[in-house]
């Protein structure tokens, strides 16, 4: 039996010190290998501690974390990152930049030179392979770090965020690459977002994160055919599932329409 | 085309002005019959550098060859004791007062010191620039290396490469553009040590020049060394922004062509 791509136990974290700050409150989870995760919830709510605790960069408190069957002490074997901003080296052009894992990983760079191209040429920026990041617009500086984190086929691809510091029209143009991209390279992905749509269009599944301290609300399978195109953001079977998640975060008292829509003054302005 | 001869004449402006002023002070100089043993002409100045050249350049050289050489020992010990102080806690708790201690005793106080500990050759000299340059690259480096981005530090953690690799792929390349900020305050510093190792005892170089000659009320002669003085301090300073230019291709050099 193959084992879970990550499989958490009652996972919590209390961050030291005298304010002790929970977190995250008992998450549990398995996530079969090869699916791509949305992991929702509102800003502060944990979502992102639970995927530094995957990526071995945050203890846990108490609980069981496994990636791919090991438990997790310290960055797992075959994982990439992308973190919410991009991360790159401003001194190395966007092709040394991709090939910075496999220099760390004490691998010849020179077998990699093919891979680099095709992840290049899959991600549109083939013309920039020399240029530096600070010649890159946001969205390329972006698509760069994900090909730095694919660059060394990862099982696992971790992403924090990664669209959260782009504009509106160019977080959508990632969402359809980077779904592109994944039809292609297929391995398992947690994607921390607080979108909702952005959420259930890329998502085989979403988790559904509560206010911290974190723990899971739900998880919603996502039936909808690939490659989802932008326009099937508009279907009723594709606003259902938003709908859903809004009246959750609703629940929640996060979204509060009535007080705004009861005050004439707010809305004057 | 338009651009070339815009970038000219920026570039030029400085002169210009250097042009203005020397006119000014030789016209003001000549109107209000100022003695020369108080502020010497400027053509008076450039006589004396034409008519003894070698002798200035011999001087100058030497000057030039300590403030160098402190220079470089200020560099390649800043750097040091920066990369100790930021990769062991022990060395920043007990070393760092230490070398604040030590900064804020004026370096001018100790320089006769360093003639009985070394004698009058180009030692004292050399220790004294090495001693009043190295504290702004220790301060600029540290800054540099203590400034990689916390999204930086993590996917050096993920990518989990050897300490080495860290430091030399990332921690260093990101904090040379501070290093080479430090080394454009250190060069003049630099150059400001070597003058006053010259003048607290010395045969050579142009601090001797100028305190001879001031002994001699040689007025024309003091200034034709600070002449000198002010050339090379600006054409070293000039050779550090194209070092850094060279060096930091990746960032936005605000005057590109300037």
């Amino acid at each position: 039996m193959t084992p879970w791509a990550v499989s958490a136990r009652d996972v919590r974290k209390r961050y030291p010190g005298a304010a002790g700050v929970e977190a995250l409150a008992s998450v549990t989870v398995d996530v079969p290998q090869g699916r791509f995760v949305s992991i929702l919830g509102p800003s502060g709510c944990g979502k992102s501690t639970f995927l530094r605790c995957v990526a071995g960069l945050e203890t846990l408190s108490s609980g069981e974390l496994q990636v791919a069957g090991v438990p997790v002490d310290g960055p797992p074997q075959g994982m990439g990152m992308v973190f919410q901003r991009d991360a790159l080296l401003e001194w190395r052009n966007v092709r040394r930049n991709i090939l910075l894992p496999i220099e760390f990983a004490g691998k010849p760079v020179a077998a990699y030179e093919g891979k680099v191209r095709e992840l290049l040429a899959l991600s549109g920026l083939t013309k920039f392979s020399e240029s530096y990041p600070r010649e890159l617009s946001g969205g390329m500086r972006q698509r760069a770090a994900i090909c730095r984190a694919l660059v060394d086929d990862p099982q696992l691809l971790l992403m924090d965020e990664p669209f959260g510091a782009l504009d509106a029209l160019t977080r959508d143009q990632m969402n359809v690459e980077l779904q592109r991209i994944w039809m292609e390279t297929r391995n398992t992905v947690l994607f921390v977002t607080h979108g909702i749509a952005e959420a259930v269009f890329l998502g085989d599944v979403v988790m559904v994160f509560s206010p911290r301290p974190g723990r899971i609300l739900e998880t919603i399978d996502i039936d909808l055919p690939r490659p989802r195109p932008l326009a099937l953001r508009e279907t009723p079977a594709f606003g259902e599932y938003v709908r859903h998640i809004r009246g959750m975060f609703q629940q929640m008292g996060l979204i509060d329409e009535g007080a705004r829509a009861a005050s004439p003054v707010e809305r004057a302005r | 085309m338009i651009r070339l001869l815009r970038s000219a004449a920026r570039r030029m402006a400085g002169l210009v002005s250097v042009v203005v002023f020397l006119l000014l002070w030789e016209v003001a100089a000549r109107v209000f019959h100022v003695r020369a043993i108080m502020l010497p002409l400027p053509g008076q100045v450039m006589l004396e550098l034409a008519s003894e050249w070698s002798w200035y350049a011999g001087h100058a050289a030497y000057t030039l060859m300590t403030t160098l050489a402190g220079f470089a020992l200020a560099v390649a010990g800043g750097v040091a004791i920066a990369i100790m102080l930021v990769g062991s806690r022990w060395f920043e708790r007990f070393i760092y007062p230490l070398i604040v201690a030590l900064n804020s005793v004026p370096k001018v106080a100790i320089a006769p010191l360093f003639v009985i500990w070394m004698g009058t050759g180009a030692e004292p000299k050399i220790a004294i620039a090495f001693l009043i340059a190295v504290f702004a690259i220790i301060v600029d480096t540290v800054h540099g290396l203590r400034s990689v981005p916390q999204d930086v530090l993590d996917l050096g953690r993920v990518l989990k490469g050897s300490r080495r690799d860290f430091f030399f792929k990332v921690r260093l390349p990101s904090a040379l553009p501070s290093i080479l900020a430090g080394m454009k305050v250190s060069i003049s510093l630099a150059l400001v040590g070597a003058i006053v190792g010259e003048f607290v005892s010395s045969q050579r170089g142009l601090g001797y020049v100028i305190m001879s000659a001031q002994g001699t009320f040689d007025t024309v002669r003091v200034f034709a060394a600070i002449f000198v003085l002010a050339l090379m301090g600006m054409v070293l300073f000039a050779l550090l922004v194209w070092l850094e230019r060279r060096s930091t291709p990746w960032l936005r050099h605000h005057r590109e062509d300037g």
